[in-house]
């Protein structure tokens, strides 16, 4: 992080655990507890709460933003991106729909400030296929089926990438456990795991077998 | 009667879904993506109270705030609010942020009163009457077979009784609930993520009094609906209110919470079953009372498991005799809609259950004492099936007789769904270049309709199904009714076959080709010379059916000491008719799964006996499956070209719940007796720690 660029310093999460460990404290004490882990982590100055300028960069382009601190990554991609490939779907955390990668890294842009995204990489789901040319794991997704209504597609193709990058054959116990910040509530996770081996050139097995009716048992 | 055809070309054969590189790019637009010119940003203040006479709510503030473009109230400043979530207000702001903090400055004034939100505390007599009728409804009372069926019970070999218990399941499909709606003089364009465009159409026209013509509803992608997303729903009359008030269009997407609040649920079950059987192992008799709650939309003079709380007890299985009360209880909590098969998981669990606990008092094998007692020809064949997959004739063991501490064990359970559909139109256009496109008012909510629409057409012109454009999701297509029951592909499949036989017959005569399809297509489509052709079709008898079946046998771990549950695998056996694209059947059946293991280890709406409050109001305190939570899957599908076009979303999640919990009552040898199955209720069952108090 640049020291000159206009920053909050912290992130929402680092934020929320700062107040869980001095919630014990009395009403008075908390709010000064607040304030100071604020002052702690804020850095170069406050910022806000009105709109800031920065510039984020997002699939290898440049784009300026005018937004209020308090606007997640999330929101500033989708509603003034405007990059919707990544989804809101819980706003805190728990559910992966809006996971993107920032220097390579998989993380929940609704967990992120945007300003705290400048001077990073930013990689949505838009910016993986190239010249309409898909990934390995984008075309392992629809071969095996791995979607449904699609809307946690984004995150759960952008989360087996990231697993992909560090571990080029990984087992499927190492997808489950790299896939398991991503929910779906059709429920493709079956089809998931098959997408993941198959995109990365690992043997799948056939899991569906189809009886002719009057054929024998 | 119309007739598929035998062979098939395209239909039966696995099919990667059309829209499918739309969604894996981030390019298929979604109602919460769409952002059209001048876009506002809507949110809805809810009562925080359960139950409260609101006297006044002052908005005055909240009109002056920065980019507040209209503020309305959802149902007049005097009212009564009866749960907590019910609307009260809602703003329209340039930005996400601008809107919540004119939600902020909205003040409410209120006097609250007494309320209740829990079944058991609903029916006593001191409880706060939530309606205008009492809490507990009038009984819905049905009878067959012998009258003294006190009698039966008192001489049959075998007689087990219990109380078994279903949660409240909250839907929450990934996209929550919402509409963005351009309300421009008397019409209207409005983006909706529903489950029938037409519905919110009529919704809409209703509720802004305009012609029905005057409004086109679009739903081109929406993430998921599982039985609640019918109509526009009280937050897409207020969208649409607003987006007339400010003169813009208006999107209300709901949160995570208002998600778990207001927009339906599965009601709860409270089931008192007591069923006999004959020494010679078949069922006798069955006694059922049960009580479950649509929240604010059960109770009063609406007899018995009134507003959508009765379930179908007892499943499947033939009793000659049976005594059945079904009641509904109101509470202070949301209504209910339909939720996935409504009705029949509860109605498994509780059936399944005590059919393995007679089987068990009998001495017989589960498998066998079902094969005994289900009269369907389908399912005893899919049981057999199963069966040989699984390897249950060498799995299945006494109860409780694997070692431990971490115990193994097997159970089986049944399904039964209509399904069926009928009543769509389509309209199919061959253009000069060979390109077809076909048009359905249908919607696509992750089934894979689109893809279907893409097979179907493709089979009947000799062509790949990526060569077919479909276009569905928009009241200006011809219609089709809402996707519910498991009735869509049932539905539209036979209207867009038709709409292609009557293009293809007029392509036919137009050109003199004998037969277009195919090879010859290209070249018979050359000599329709400038103009494209379209041909009108409509659902034909002959092409679908009801009645599906379905069985699963399940095999999990349970940890005696931590009271954990892992399901190691499921071996699911489903019929529906001719099937379509095997590919997205099965990943509708492996989606049954995974809802079914969530409602039979996981998910629970708690609502705070104390405060009335919703307690698990995300995805970190209600809990769905994830990936981790994953079993080994194995999938049979019976073909049955013969009987056309059944549907397979709702059969699929109902036996899950009711084989996990045989098996966990299997693996340790004593029965948890209601959902979802924690590793605290493993441990009460055990008798390692005392049974927890609800909450």
């Amino acid at each position: 992080m640049k020291p000159s660029s206009p920053s909050s310093g912290f992130d929402r999460r680092t934020f929320l655990k700062g107040i869980g460990t001095s919630a014990v404290a009395v009403a008075a004490i908390q709010a000064t507890a607040v304030a100071d882990e604020i002052g702690k982590a804020a850095g170069p100055g406050p910022q806000g709460p009105g709109p800031v300028k920065f510039t984020l960069s997002i699939n290898g382009e440049k784009k300026e933003f005018n937004l209020e601190p308090r606007v997640t990554l999330l929101d500033a991609l989708r509603n003034f991106g405007p990059l919707t490939g990544a989804k809101e779907v819980c706003d805190r955390a728990t559910c992966g729909a809006c996971s993107v990668l920032l220097d390579g890294k998989l993380i929940y842009a609704c967990m992120k400030l945007a300003i705290d995204a400048q001077g990073c990489e930013i990689t949505t789901v838009e910016g993986l296929a190239k010249d309409g040319k898909l990934t390995p794991v984008q075309q392992a997704f629809i071969d095996c089926d791995a979607l449904m209504c699609g809307f946690c597609t984004p995150g759960l193709v952008m989360a087996t990438t990231a697993l992909l990058q560090s571990n080029s054959k990984p087992t499927e116990a190492q997808i489950r456990t790299a896939c398991s910040g991503n929910l779906c509530r059709c429920g493709t996770y079956p089809h998931v795991i098959k997408a993941a081996l198959k995109a990365s050139g690992q043997a799948v097995a056939e899991t569906t077998t189809v009886i002719h009716h009057g054929s024998v048992a | 009667m119309a007739a598929w055809p035998n062979p098939t070309q395209s239909m039966g054969k696995p099919t990667p879904r059309v829209d499918a590189f739309a969604k894996v790019t981030g390019g298929a637009k979604y109602t919460y993506d769409v952002q059209p010119d001048g876009l506002l940003y809507g949110m809805i203040l809810r009562s925080k109270w359960p139950a409260a006479n609101v006297t006044k709510i002052d908005i005055t503030k909240a009109q002056a705030m920065p980019g507040v473009k209209a503020v309305i109230l959802a149902g007049g400043e005097q009212r009564k609010v009866s749960f907590y979530g019910q609307e009260l207000a809602a703003v329209a702001a340039a930005t996400k942020q601008q809107a919540l903090d004119a939600l902020r400055a909205i003040e409410v004034t209120a006097e609250p009163l007494p309320f209740v939100v829990k079944e058991d505390d609903a029916i006593k007599p001191d409880s706060p009457q939530v309606a205008d009728g009492p809490n507990l409804s009038q009984a819905k009372v049905s009878s067959k077979g012998d009258p003294n069926i006190d009698a039966l019970f008192a001489s049959a070999a075998a007689v087990c009784e219990a109380e078994l218990r279903t949660p409240v399941q909250l839907h929450h499909p990934l996209e929550t609930h919402g509409n963005t709606v351009s309300v421009q003089g008397d019409h209207v364009t409005a983006w909706s993520s529903t489950q029938g465009v037409f519905s919110v159409r009529d919704g809409l026209a209703g509720n802004l009094n305009v012609p029905q013509s005057n409004v086109q509803v679009i739903c081109d992608y929406m993430g998921g609906g599982f039985g609640a997303k019918f109509g526009p729903g009280t937050h897409g009359g207020l969208a649409a209110q607003l987006s007339k008030a400010a003169g813009a269009p208006v999107k209300i997407m709901l949160t995570r919470l208002d998600q778990g609040l207001a927009v339906g649920n599965r009601p709860s079950s409270i089931q008192k079953l007591k069923f006999a059987a004959g020494a010679d192992g078949k069922l006798l008799a069955a006694d059922i009372e049960n009580r479950g709650s649509p929240g604010i939309s059960g109770g009063g003079k609406s007899a018995g498991g009134g507003g959508g709380a009765g379930i179908a007890l007892p499943y499947i299985y033939h009793f000659p005799n049976v005594r059945s009360q079904q009641f509904g209880v109101t509470m202070n909590t949301g209504p209910a809609s339909a939720f996935r098969a409504p009705g029949h998981p509860p109605a498994s669990f509780g059936t399944e259950s005590m059919i393995d606990e007679l089987a068990v008092k009998l001495n017989m094998d589960p498998l066998q004492f079902r094969l005994l007692n289900d009269g369907d020809g389908i399912r005893q064949r899919e049981y057999k099936e199963g069966a040989e997959k699984f390897g249950w004739a060498v799995k299945y063991k006494k109860p409780g007789s694997d070692p431990g501490p971490v115990k193994t064990g097997v159970g089986c359970a049944g399904a039964t769904w209509g399904g069926g559909g009928r009543g769509s139109e389509a309209e199919a256009q061959i253009n000069p270049d060979g390109t077809v496109e076909v048009r359905c008012g249908t919607q696509d909510l992750g089934t894979g309709s689109r893809t279907v629409v893409a097979i179907v057409a493709a089979e009947a012109f000799g062509l790949r199904p990526d060569q077919i454009k479909v276009k569905i999701g928009d009241t200006n297509l011809p219609f089709s009714g809402g996707s519910g029951g498991s009735s869509t592909t049932a539905s539209m499949s036979p209207a867009v076959w038709d709409a292609c036989q009557n293009a293809l017959t007029a392509l036919q005569t137009q050109t003199g080709v004998a037969d277009a399809r195919g090879a010859n297509w290209t070249d018979a489509c050359k000599k329709l010379g400038i103009n494209p052709l379209t041909a009108r079709g409509k659902w034909q008898e002959g092409l679908s059916s009801s009645g599906a079946g379905g069985v699963n046998f399940a095999e999990v771990e349970v940890d005696t000491e931590t009271g954990f549950v892992r399901v190691k695998k499921i071996v699911a056996v489903h019929d529906c008719g001719l099937i379509v694209n095997p590919l997205a059947t099965t990943s509708q059946i492996n989606g049954g799964i995974m809802c079914g293991i969530g409602y039979a280890l996981y998910e629970e709406r708690i609502m705070d006996r104390q405060t009335g409050l919703l307690l698990n109001t995300n995805f970190d305190s209600y809990k769905i499956t994830n990936i981790a939570d994953c079993p080994e899957i194995e999938v049979i599908l019976i073909n049955m070209p013969e009987r056309g076009i059944i549907g397979i979303g709702e059969p699929a999640v109902i036996p899950p719940a009711g084989a996990i919990a045989n098996a966990v009552a299997n693996a340790i040898g004593v029965r948890v007796h209601s959902l979802p199955i924690t590793p605290a209720k493993v441990l009460a069952a055990l008798g390692k720690v005392p049974n927890m108090p609800s909450v």
